[in-house]
């Protein structure tokens, strides 16, 4: 069976687009949204079950399916336009090829997502995995444009557009910009950039947790214009304290302004981190995430983040930890965890009208608990109608709502 | 329509509340866009949430369509019912409800009006920041569904930027929690996709915002410029500085002559071929910062003076004339079609040479003013719409001036939603699988189609996408409420 399988996926993207991955389970690699369009149109007249990667770096390739897809093939960076400050690419192409092609025009993606450089932009956008920039430049959805799309039974929807501010037609980008890949398989982006700030300036501060969300609040009632104000646990910054960093961009005289309100403003003692330390920090920090097998980001505003770390720590630990100390707040945990405490700490998260979302994991985790768990009123009746919509044989291998939610 | 339904709709919000004679309707045959009409059967006006409620719910009963409006600001016939059709109106739904200055959110009932909210949560030094034009008359419910923008919207977002969750009713009547207070969802972004459905999805009851501190310094810039082409180049130089203004508009000669015969006249010159209205905010040594990049910017691309306001009452003018330039435009012609395209910020002089040309080929009156940060266009035309040959005029070119910014690489709307009026132009933009999509996603939410019908998607451009059998109403998969979870 599997050889005819090979044989008629080879019909699609060629011999070359199409390997076996290290359990045999074939894998096709299309170069083009057409390819991708046909690929699924196939799958989904076969009943064939697929499994979305990207580079590999983020989710564990483990979802149950017939055939495994990457968008790997779809590498170009297809326009970058300093005077618009838009950039059209492929989902397959890698964060940190990006970051330096946009540098190479003085611009920039103002977003610092977790995990490694070779992570794929389709990756970030499906998971809409912020960092620490979401504070000044806000989450994922803020960046992007417009996309498209390959649904589950093969259809392209191109969402949105090329220009800053566009309201025609319902806003169906915003149903895949973290919809993990259950509405289809993002392959093309349109982004918006932004200018390379003349001065980017990081400033780091070592004290006990409780004092650092306190002087993240006292900062946020100063009203400093701060890009992140991101809280790091002492294992993830590899510290015997926790730390508060803080990242100033804009002009210099700007910029060294705001960092004399910073340093005055508290009684820490801020260490200011030469360019290179500091891109260096922001990086590793960034990687440190993928140092447990599960990763989850809960919705917390500043105000109810002392309560949530004090969760976080009483249900699984309090390891490998980043939190928003500023306005923009969230916490990502990231470890080893079973099941059931996983699932405690969304019940008692959900409880406080806090949303878990369980951002990688091995899929027996996926499968059981959900990127999502169950919803709020209403949303789940949504959910299943528009998954049957954009996936309408069910055949995209996602896990959005765990087996263990089900009713 | 039917009188049982009246007698329906007058139980659960009292007669008063229920109009249907057609001096009452008179009222809501229009909203901003004149050249739109349409008489709707009825109008219910419900008084709080559970009335809302029980008005969908009869309205599910019968089977009947309707269309929720606001104040009616709307510029793109959204906001307009057919014979057929219940108007359900929401500004009795008019409540702050909560106002959380810690967690910067506020949660709010459809009919606030907009800078009602922001007059609100000044005494905490927050402010909410979409302020579309119509501001002090339009819906933060309207704002949603529109997804509407403003001048300050170019640092700070849209709408979509700025609501975090949402309860809604869908058209059959049931209840719908969406996103949450910190924005971060239980599930996909369903505000992200609710948000800017122009009331095709069903009513936003319940609208959470997140509120922004007021910057503790702004510097307002008045630049004129001896040309249009130069206005431009300005702006797309201030652009790739890399410094987002939190403000940046433009007007044309038309339109500064017009404020500055009104009641609003702003002391913009009238000579200038176009001024630009530009605005940095922030911590004081930022705004200095970046003042000091932005004026020579200005002036090196040709502004013939540049004039910072000194004062809060100066600033206010600079800004009263850009706000109320619309209304200004009455005096031109009793009628004015506000129109809205966006464009790449490059394509910006080009773009506006062409509608040049366009205007005196069927000349027209157009008058600019617009968001120019974002390439956001607003080429307005007055007219009077009695003038039927004139109104042809207006109908041609408006198409051809859409067809030059799609062209150019731009989108059919910016701001002010396709409504009826721009139906005709989305095939411009979509092709028939994206419609289709449109369409599909649609009916999850309103497998009847009741709820606004026949606006946004034009049925006939769409490739057909099969309803899923939940859809059709007999979904297989239902989850757990966020209750049973939290208490299982």
């Amino acid at each position: 069976m599997i050889d005819g399988m090979l044989a008629r996926l080879r019909e699609i993207v060629g011999a070359s687009g199409v390997e076996r991955d290290p359990s045999g389970l074939p894998r096709v690699v299309p170069d083009s949204t057409e390819a991708m369009a046909r690929l699924f149109a196939l799958a989904h007249g076969r009943n064939w079950r697929a499994r979305i990667e990207g580079q590999g770096t983020w989710l564990s390739s483990d979802a149950p399916a017939d055939f495994a897809v990457s968008t790997r093939g779809l590498d170009r960076v297809v326009s970058v336009s300093p005077a618009d400050l838009v950039a059209t690419v492929d989902a397959g192409v890698a964060m940190g090829t990006l970051r330096r092609r946009l540098a190479d025009d003085s611009m920039w993606l103002a977003i610092d997502p977790p995990g490694r450089p070779e992570r794929s932009i389709g990756s970030i956008v499906a998971a809409g995995t912020a960092g620490p920039l979401r504070q000044g430049f806000g989450p994922v959805r803020d960046h992007v444009l417009g996309l498209s799309v390959v649904t589950g039974d093969g259809r392209v929807v191109r969402a949105g557009g090329r220009v800053v501010k566009n309201v025609a037609g319902y806003d169906l980008g915003k149903l895949q910009i973290g919809g993990f890949g259950g509405f289809g398989v993002i392959t093309e982006l349109n982004l918006r950039l932004r200018a390379l700030p003349r001065a980017d300036q990081t400033l780091i501060a070592r004290a006990s947790r409780d004092h650092l969300t306190s002087v993240g609040r006292d900062l946020t009632e100063a009203r400093l214009a701060l890009q992140a104000l991101e809280l790091f646990s002492p294992a993830i910054a590899a510290e015997p304290d926790w730390i508060l960093a803080a990242r100033i961009m804009g002009t210099e005289d700007g910029v060294a302004a705001e960092a004399r309100r910073l340093t005055s403003a508290s009684s820490l003692l801020w260490q200011q981190l030469p360019v290179e330390r500091a891109s260096s920090f922001w990086h590793l920090s960034a990687r440190a995430v993928l140092g447990g097998a599960v990763t989850l980001r809960l919705g917390v505003l500043q105000p109810g983040l002392d309560d949530s770390l004090d969760m976080l720590a009483a249900t699984l630990d309090e390891g490998l930890i980043t939190a928003g100390a500023g306005s923009a707040g969230g916490i990502r945990w990231s470890g080893e965890a079973r099941i059931d405490a996983l699932r405690a700490l969304r019940r008692t998260a959900a409880s406080r009208e806090i949303p878990m979302t369980l951002e990688r994991a091995p899929w027996a985790i996926r499968q059981q608990l959900g990127h999502f768990g169950a919803y709020r009123e209403g949303v789940g009746a949504l959910v299943s109608r528009l998954r049957e919509t954009f996936d309408p044989g069910l055949l995209l291998s996602v896990a959005l709502e765990g087996d263990g939610d089900a009713r | 329509m039917k009188e049982s339904l009246l007698t329906g709709l007058a139980a659960i919000v009292g007669p008063r509340w229920v109009r249907h004679r057609r001096a009452e309707l008179a009222t809501y045959t229009m909203d901003g866009l004149p050249t739109h009409e349409s008489w709707p059967g009825v109008v219910v006006i419900p008084g709080s949430r559970h009335e809302l409620i029980d008005v969908m719910k009869a309205l599910h009963a019968s089977k009947t369509p309707f269309v929720a409006r606001g104040a009616g600001t709307g510029l793109s016939g959204g906001a307009l019912a057919e014979g057929n059709a219940v108007l359900v109106a929401l500004t009795r739904l008019n409540h702050i409800l909560s106002v959380d200055p810690a967690s910067r959110r506020a949660v709010v009932e459809p009919g606030v009006v907009n800078a009602r909210l922001s007059e609100a949560v000044l005494p905490y030094g927050l402010q909410y920041v979409p302020d579309p034009s119509s501001q002090t008359a339009c819906t933060i419910g309207g704002n949603v569904a529109e997804n509407a923008g403003g001048p300050h919207c170019l640092k700070a977002g849209v709408t979509t930027n700025h609501v975090t969750d949402l309860e809604i009713i869908l058209p059959d009547g049931s209840l719908a929690r969406l996103g949450s207070t910190h924005g971060d969802a239980w599930g996909p972004d369903l505000v992200g996709l609710f948000v800017g459905s122009e009331g095709m999805f069903g009513i936003a009851c319940s609208i959470t915002v997140r509120l922004e501190p007021i910057p503790p310094a702004v510097r307002t810039m008045l630049a004129d410029f001896p040309g249009i082409r130069a206005a431009s180049e300005a702006v797309s130089a201030i652009i790739a500085s890399g410094i987002v203004p939190a403000a940046l508009e433009m007007m044309d000669q038309s339109c500064v002559q017009a404020v500055e015969a009104s009641i609003y006249a702003a002391g913009y010159p009238t000579d200038a071929a176009a001024v630009l209205l530009v605005e940095l905010d922030g911590q004081p040594e930022g705004v200095a910062a970046e003042h000091a990049v932005v004026e020579p910017l200005l002036r090196a691309h040709g502004a013939r003076h540049v004039l910072t306001a000194e004062s809060a009452a100066d600033r206010a003018r600079l800004w009263q004339g850009r706000k109320k330039a619309f209304g200004a435009m009455g005096r031109i012609a009793p009628d004015l079609v506000v129109q809205d395209a966006v464009v790449p910020r490059s394509a910006l002089p080009d773009v506006l040479d062409r509608i040049s040309e366009i205007r005196d080929r069927y000349a027209l009156h157009i008058s600019n003013v617009f968001h120019a940060g974002d390439g956001n266009l607003h080429p307005n035309i007055s007219f009077d719409r009695r003038n039927l040959e004139l109104a042809s005029r207006v109908r041609e070119a408006s198409r051809e001036i859409m067809t030059v910014c799609v062209a150019a690489g731009g989108s059919i709307t910016g701001e002010h939603g396709v409504g009826n009026d721009k139906l005709d132009y989305m095939p411009l933009i979509f092709d028939a699988e994206t419609l289709g999509a449109m369409q599909a996603t649609r009916r999850v939410f309103d497998p009847g189609e009741r709820a606004n019908p026949g606006k946004v998607v034009p049925i006939h451009a769409c490739r057909e996408w099969c309803a899923s059998p939940a859809a059709r109403g007999n979904g297989r998969q239902q989850h757990g409420s966020l209750a049973e979870v939290a208490h299982d």
